[in-house]
This record gives C-alpha cells, sequence and structure tokens, in this order.
C-alpha cells in the first residue's frame, strides 16, 4: 500500500507537470495572431486604465513610448486570481460555490507549500534550531490542508447542485463536467475523512511527508487516507487534459490576446512574426479566396480577384 | 415559446424554426414604448423564401443560403463544412485567430457568465437560441468529434452533437445572430470570446463554402474591390459627390473650403466611410469644414477602395479583410502622406489602425489613427471660435463597440461634449461597458426578408432603451434632442430604428455624428447647421 501510494503521488505529479507543459507549448506555439484587444488594459496609465482609454486617445500616439504599468497589472491579475474578481462582478450567483472551490485549491496548494518547506528546513538545517518553525510549518499546512479538501468538498457540492439544478447551466453541461466535480469531491472526502479517521499507528501528516521524500516503505498509511492520496494524484493527472487547466489558458487569454497591444514597428521582432506568417499557403476552397496552397497569405492580400476578372 | 430548446435540436431534420418570439417575450422598454401589443407584428417569411431558402432557426433569414436539392448535395455540403472546420484549426490556414480561437474553443466551463452581458440574449427574454454560448458550444462540440477526431471518450468529456446538413444550415444563420461586440468577451472569467466564435464561423462558410450574406460579400467587400466603394461610387463619381457636398456646405455655413484630392506629402490622409457621402453628407462636409479652419493640411485619395475606409471582411473573411487594408495603406504610401485618419466609422477604426496592424511589413507601416484626438485637440486649442450655447439642447453619446470597448478611444468624444454641449448626458452603461447598437457585424446593412424586423426588435432593443432613458427627462415631442453617434454603422441601425418606432414623431430624438455637433457649435458659421428635420 505504501509503495503504491508513494509511485501514484510521482506519476500523478509528474504527468501534472508534463501535461501543462504540453498544453503550454501547444499554445506558445501558435503563431502570433492579429490584434485582438479588449478594454480596459491594466497595462495603460493609470488615469487611463480607470476608465479603459488606450493610447489611441492620443494625437500621433506613435511618437510616444508604450506605457508599461506594471503595477497596475499585477494588481488585476491578484484580485482574478486570488478573489475571481470577473466572475464576482459579472455572475455573482456563481461566484460563492465558485470562489470556495477555488479558494480550497488555493489553501491545499498552500498545505503542500508547507509541507515541503518544513521537509527542506529539516533536510538543509541543524533541526534544533529552526525546531518552532518547521512546527510552525507543519502545523499551519495541517489546518491549511483540511481546511482547503473541505472548501473543495463543499464548493464542489454547491457547483455541482448548481450544474444539476439551474437550466442555464443544464443545457451545457457535459457528462464530463459532472464526473470532474464528483471526483473532486469523492477524492477530498476521502482524503481528509480517512486522514481524520486513520487507525492509531498509522502515519501522520509530518510522517507521511517525510516518507514520500525518502520512499519509505515502513510507514504505516491507513488505507482509506491511502485511497484518498491515490485518487487525488489520478485526480491531478488527469487535471491538464480537461479544460480544469484553464489556469493556464487565463495566462494566455488576458496576456496573449484581451491585454496585448503591441505594436508592430518596423524592424521589430512581431514584424518578423507577421513575414512569416504571410508566408503560410492557404488551401481554402471559395473561389473568391484565390488560395490554391501554392499562393502565400502576402500574395492572396496584394491580389484582387475582381479586377483580374475584369481585365 | 419560451425557448427551452436543446444543443441536439439544432439537428433536427425538419426545416422548421426552432423558436419563435412574440413581443410579449422580449424584454419590456420604457415610455413610450412600454405596451407590446402596440408594438409592431413582425414581417412573416413568405412561403416563396421558406421553400427556396434554409430558414430552419428562428423567424428570420439573413443569409438566404439555397437549400439542396438532393441527399447527396446535403452530404457535399457537409463535406465542405468538415473540411473548413479542419481548416479553421490548422495554422497555415488561419494563423490570423488560431491562438484565441483554440483557447476559447478548450476552456470554456460552461458558467455562462457571458449570457447577461449580452443585449441579443437580454432583449430576446432570455430565449436559449441567443445566448452567447450556444453557438460555441456546438463549435466546440464539433471540434473535439470532428477536428480532433474524438472517440466515445472525448463525447463524454466534451460533449456530443449529430452533425448533419440541418444542423450546418441552422449553424449559418446562427452566425449571424451575434453583432460581434464582444461584451461578453469582455465578463468571461476565463477569457473566452464567443463573439470571435460568430466570427470564425462566418469565417469557415464564406472562405470554404463560399457562403455570406449578399450586402456585406457581393454588394460589400466585391464591390469595393470591383469599383472602389460598396456604395458603387467610383472614383469619379466620389470626386463629383464632394464637390457639390463641399458647395453645398459653404454655403450653409458661410465658410469656403474645398476638399483637395491626391495631394502629395500631405500630412493627413483621411478615409471616410463612403456611405456618408450617399447618406449624410453634412458630415463629410463638417469634417471638411474643421479641418479647413484649422488650417490641417489634408487630403482625400481617389485610389481604388481608398476614399472607403469601411472594410467588411472584418466582419466575415480574411482575405477580403487583408485585401481592403492592403489598399488602404498601398494609397497612403502612393500619396506619401504622414499619416491616415479615419472618419466616423467604428469598424474601419478597429479593422486600419487596430487588427491590419499585423499584416505590415516593410513601407506599408505608415501610422493610422482614429478622427478624435485630432479633432478633441482642434476643439480644446482655441484655435477656432465655439459658441455653446448653440448646441444647448439634449445630447446623448453612443459608443460604438470598435472605437470604444474594441480600441480605448473613450475620452476624446467626451472632453469635446462636454466642452460644446451644455446639456451632454451619459447613457448607462456607457464606456467600454456600453452596449452595441444592434446594427454592429453588417447587420445595420442587411435588409433582406424580414431580417430588419428582428435587427429592431431584438438586436437594438437594449440600445433603444438606453436612449429612451438618457432622454426620460424630456419624454415628449417639445424638446429636440440629438443622439451623438460617430460612427456611420451605427448612425444607418439608428435611422431605421427611430423611424420604425417613430421616435422623431413621439419624442423628436434626432441621431448624427459629432463632427456636426462641432460646426454647429462654430461661432463664425451660419446659425443652424443641424437642421431639425428627419430626413
Amino acid at each position: 500500500m505504501t509503495a503504491a501510494v508513494y509511485l501514484a503521488i510521482y506519476a500523478g505529479l509528474l504527468i501534472f507537470l508534463a501535461g501543462c507543459l504540453r498544453r503550454i507549448l501547444a499554445y506558445a506555439r501558435t503563431p502570433l495572431h492579429l490584434r485582438w484587444e479588449l478594454y480596459p488594459l491594466p497595462h495603460e496609465h493609470p488615469y487611463r486604465a480607470a476608465y479603459g482609454g488606450s493610447y489611441f486617445e492620443t494625437q500621433e500616439w506613435w511618437r510616444q513610448p508604450q506605457v508599461a504599468n506594471r503595477r497596475g497589472e499585477w494588481r488585476v491579475m491578484v484580485e482574478e486570481i486570488l478573489f475571481l474578481k470577473s466572475l464576482r462582478g459579472f455572475n455573482r450567483r456563481l461566484w460563492r460555490p465558485s470562489f470556495l472551490f477555488h479558494f480550497g485549491l488555493y489553501l491545499a496548494v498552500a498545505a503542500v507549500g508547507c509541507a515541503a518547506l518544513a521537509l527542506a528546513c529539516g533536510l538543509f538545517s541543524a533541526g534544533a534550531q529552526i525546531a518552532g518553525l518547521i512546527h510552525a510549518l507543519a502545523a499551519i499546512g495541517k489546518v491549511a490542508g483540511a481546511a482547503g479538501a473541505i472548501f473543495i468538498v463543499a464548493g464542489a457540492c454547491w457547483l455541482l447542485m448548481r450544474r444539476t439544478t439551474d437550466p442555464a447551466l443544464k443545457n451545457s453541461t457535459r457528462a464530463g463536467d459532472i464526473f470532474n466535480l464528483l471526483f473532486f469531491i469523492a477524492a477530498c472526502t476521502l482524503l481528509i475523512g480517512g486522514y481524520l479517521l486513520r487507525a492509531p499507528g498509522t502515519a501522520s501528516l509530518a510522517e507521511f511527508a517525510r516518507g514520500a521524500v525518502h520512499f519509505d516503505r515502513t510507514v504505516r498509511i491507513g488505507s482509506a487516507f491511502g485511497a484518498g492520496l491515490i485518487l487525488v494524484s489520478i485526480l491531478l493527472a488527469y487535471i491538464p487534459f480537461t479544460h480544469m487547466a484553464h489556469f493556464i489558458a487565463k495566462y494566455f487569454t488576458w496576456h496573449a490576446v484581451r491585454w496585448d497591444d503591441r505594436r508592430n514597428e518596423r524592424g521589430s521582432a512581431i514584424e518578423g512574426k507577421v513575414a512569416a506568417s504571410l508566408g503560410y499557403k492557404p488551401t481554402w476552397s471559395a473561389p473568391h479566396v484565390g488560395a490554391d496552397g501554392q499562393r502565400t497569405w502576402a500574395e492572396i492580400a496584394t491580389t484582387n480577384p475582381t479586377r483580374e476578372a475584369q481585365k | 415559446m419560451s425557448g427551452r430548446i436543446k444543443l441536439r435540436d439544432l439537428s433536427r431534420p425538419d426545416s422548421e424554426p426552432l423558436i419563435h418570439l412574440e413581443n410579449e417575450e422580449l424584454m419590456p422598454l420604457p415610455a413610450p414604448l412600454e405596451s407590446p401589443e402596440k408594438d409592431h407584428a413582425w414581417a412573416a417569411l413568405s412561403e416563396q423564401t421558406k421553400s427556396r431558402y434554409e430558414c430552419g432557426l428562428d423567424d428570420t433569414c439573413a443569409v438566404n443560403v439555397p437549400k439542396p436539392k438532393t441527399r447527396e448535395e446535403e452530404e457535399q455540403l457537409v463535406a465542405r463544412f468538415l473540411s473548413g472546420l479542419d481548416k479553421l484549426f490548422d495554422k497555415e490556414n488561419n494563423w490570423t485567430f488560431l491562438q484565441p480561437l483554440l483557447l476559447t474553443m478548450e476552456h470554456c466551463t460552461g458558467c455562462q457568465t457571458c449570457a447577461e452581458s449580452c443585449h441579443i440574449f437580454e432583449a430576446s427574454g432570455h430565449n436559449e437560441l441567443y445566448r452567447p454560448a450556444f453557438r460555441s458550444e456546438i463549435l466546440r462540440r464539433l471540434y473535439f468529434k470532428h477536428a480532433k477526431r474524438g472517440g466515445l471518450l472525448s463525447a463524454w468529456q466534451h460533449g456530443d452533437v449529430h452533425l448533419n446538413w440541418p444542423l450546418v444550415a441552422r449553424l449559418i444563420e446562427l452566425a449571424y445572430r451575434c453583432n460581434l461586440c464582444r461584451r461578453c468577451a469582455q465578463s468571461c472569467p476565463i477569457g473566452c470570446d464567443n463573439g470571435l466564435v460568430a466570427r470564425e464561423l462566418r469565417k469557415l462558410f464564406s472562405q470554404e463554402m463560399g457562403i455570406a450574406p449578399r450586402e456585406i460579400h457581393e454588394n460589400g467587400s466585391v464591390l469595393q474591390l470591383k469599383v472602389g466603394s460598396s456604395t458603387g461610387m467610383n472614383a469619379e463619381i466620389v470626386k463629383d459627390n464632394v464637390a457639390f457636398i463641399d458647395e453645398d456646405i459653404s454655403e450653409r455655413t458661410g465658410i469656403e473650403f474645398r476638399t483637395s484630392w491626391d495631394v502629395e506629402g500631405a500630412d493627413v490622409l483621411l478615409i471616410h466611410n463612403a456611405g456618408e457621402i450617399m447618406a449624410w453628407p453634412e458630415n463629410p462636409g463638417a469634417f471638411g469644414l474643421i479641418l479647413t479652419l484649422a488650417g490641417v493640411n489634408w487630403t482625400m485619395s481617389s485610389e481604388l477602395a481608398a476614399y472607403d475606409a469601411i472594410n467588411y471582411g472584418l466582419w466575415y473573411d480574411d482575405a477580403q479583410f487583408a485585401r481592403v487594408a492592403m489598399k488602404h495603406m498601398e494609397a497612403a504610401k502612393k500619396l506619401g502622406v504622414k499619416r491616415i485618419v479615419l472618419g466616423e466609422c467604428g469598424h474601419a477604426h478597429k479593422a486600419l489602425c487596430v487588427i491590419a496592424d499585423r499584416l505590415l511589413t516593410d513601407d506599408l507601416h505608415i501610422p493610422r489613427e482614429s478622427y478624435l484626438p485630432l479633432l478633441r485637440d482642434i476643439v480644446l486649442s482655441g484655435k477656432i471660435k465655439f459658441d455653446p450655447a448653440r448646441n444647448d439642447f439634449p445630447v446623448t453619446l453612443h459608443d460604438p463597440c470598435n472605437m470604444v470597448r474594441l480600441m480605448g478611444v473613450v475620452e476624446p468624444q467626451r472632453e469635446i461634449l462636454r466642452a460644446l454641449c451644455p446639456q451632454f448626458r451619459e447613457m448607462e452603461p456607457h464606456g467600454v461597458n456600453n452596449y452595441c447598437c444592434g446594427g454592429g457585424s453588417g447587420f445595420a446593412i442587411m435588409s433582406g426578408n424580414n431580417f430588419p424586423d428582428w435587427r429592431f426588435h431584438v438586436s437594438g432593443r437594449k440600445k433603444l432603451e438606453q436612449i429612451l432613458n438618457a432622454f426620460a427627462d424630456y419624454p415628449g415631442p417639445e424638446t429636440p434632442k440629438y443622439l451623438c453617434a460617430p460612427c456611420s454603422n451605427c448612425k444607418g441601425q439608428f435611422r431605421d430604428l427611430i423611424t420604425y418606432y417613430g421616435l422623431w414623431q413621439k419624442n423628436r430624438i434626432l441621431y448624427g455624428g459629432l463632427v456636426e455637433l462641432v460646426v454647429n457649435a462654430v461661432a463664425d458659421v451660419k446659425p443652424g447647421f443641424i437642421e431639425w428635420e428627419w430626413r
């Protein structure tokens, strides 16, 4: 059981990271698209960002350098990531369960972070000197983990109820959506339940974490807690292959689409990418496009089929 | 019918409409249009139209797709759709929007946050068919099933949909039930873009299947590339018309000016939506007068397509979009102007200033800008003497989506109105949170069958509510009121909408551009440039 749990955790983590990397690369490798920004842009000058203005509000805007208000951008990102600001603003009814669920996820990540930090402190420092710190980190991790799992289960149940009873959501809910929520509920319930109800003599969280790092098979893991850990590992491996990986997508939809107002200037890297894309050879079939798989986008854009037909 | 339709209904084999809207079901309007019983009855589609064209979506028909005559023909059309679907997700064919489209396809959680942001969904009485995510969800399921070759597991994870000709035919129509205003994208917590999905579907139908509404393809971008303008005006005609406008406006204002054509090395190449020259000649006339009074070195171009700023490709076709944008840029390059300034046309702003930016290389990098900062600077510079008392009537401002939410030009027009219009008041919401006029993405020029009925009752309804609310303190016809719409397309929608609901007679609401208000307030101009007459 113990070895199986360790293997599941390592495999789950590896597949999660590989899946995320694959997804990131898939989007990062798509060609630079046409500009498609959506205002307000938080990296504009604070005065303009407040009402959604852009550099296009200035005559001869190209003579001025582009503003990069990173503080504004970070502020919006933090509000969006931590508090799901846009959902709160536009869909308060769904925000409550969604926030509970996501905040639970953040607490769970924080718990793992605390555990990792505590282990690192124990491994690389003289234990006695920082025993207090390790103890505190373990305690914080334990509380955050328990609260996280409870919030995730509560949030997922609430979301499940919304998905199955709200007529607006029902029509677009797929079987996979229901499964995903049930998966979270089952995995986290088993994990927290298994841990809280573990038999005497089975591993505490700290003992388990230490055992996982050292692959110590002598550590005794309770069966329900172990099953919870295996289920969570499978869930972790599954996430990057579903739309639940929207934490990756959000980086691109915000930074590469909605907020991308970078100018194409002569001799710039953007111009180089544009030139490369104009060299693609499309095969669209409608006659007016004039694509035959041989002509490039540049050639298509600079020919006028209506005039050629008149000749 | 309240419309609890399901996604699978789109594949229904019959050609009967999926929904029918009654006036009573639509979003209520304020006075004087609060009574649904007194509202216009919708014109019904003729039997001839229903027998010839695919009209199986709702009460109207925008695209007029001929019904296939045989089963084989249906299958061929579905095969072409599938071929286009593959190309939509291929970088050689769709590098232009591949990344945002993939992100939208693969990450929508179905939370429906977008729905309440959509004026069409709200105005329809929350009809399921007009949910912004409805058409996206159909495309998403087709994408996973056919473009990604998903099997049973994929169908379970992403949902399934049965692809047949009725579904494709309905999807063609459904792609033209969205104004592409992207208000829904603004509210999406993930950043998915249902407006883009509608646009990409239109692209697939146009670029692969050769299917697009006649008004925006044959009579739009094709005509523009053939004779120079979608109005049908060639260079000689447009020059004659502008000369007549110059003469007329000079006479009306008492200030002599002439438009200069094809001036090499001019500071400004001004490009109007040529529809202004035909339908609202006082608009290009006002531009000419202001630029002349301000001493701007400006010109217009008589090159093919360069005297018409429109670029309908923005709404449906990348090839046509790129061709028109190139024509504009080549004309500017030929004249050696320092910059291009776009007149009062929202989609032309977005097309040339923003989207076409990533089509340009080498010597085509000629700066483009909106007329609004230039106009604001002229008005506030003190070069021209103004008398704001001439504009002392209620004025409200419509924010064209393409200039505001999609380009971030928000304040210059307000600075002008605050300076020149003592009774300026905002609509709510406004700025980047505005609502579309309901004529966006080509709807304002699409008038086949009974489509205008849908445009007035549904897509224009939210804006109509906003306008009436903005002037609620002057409800009757006693006080003339001005709806400032600095965009030709929006003006076309307002002209038709106000006429349809009789709001000139009932409320004395007049619509017009921003430059007309500016000229109306020029102290040296004969009073009464804005004529309070309905045309």
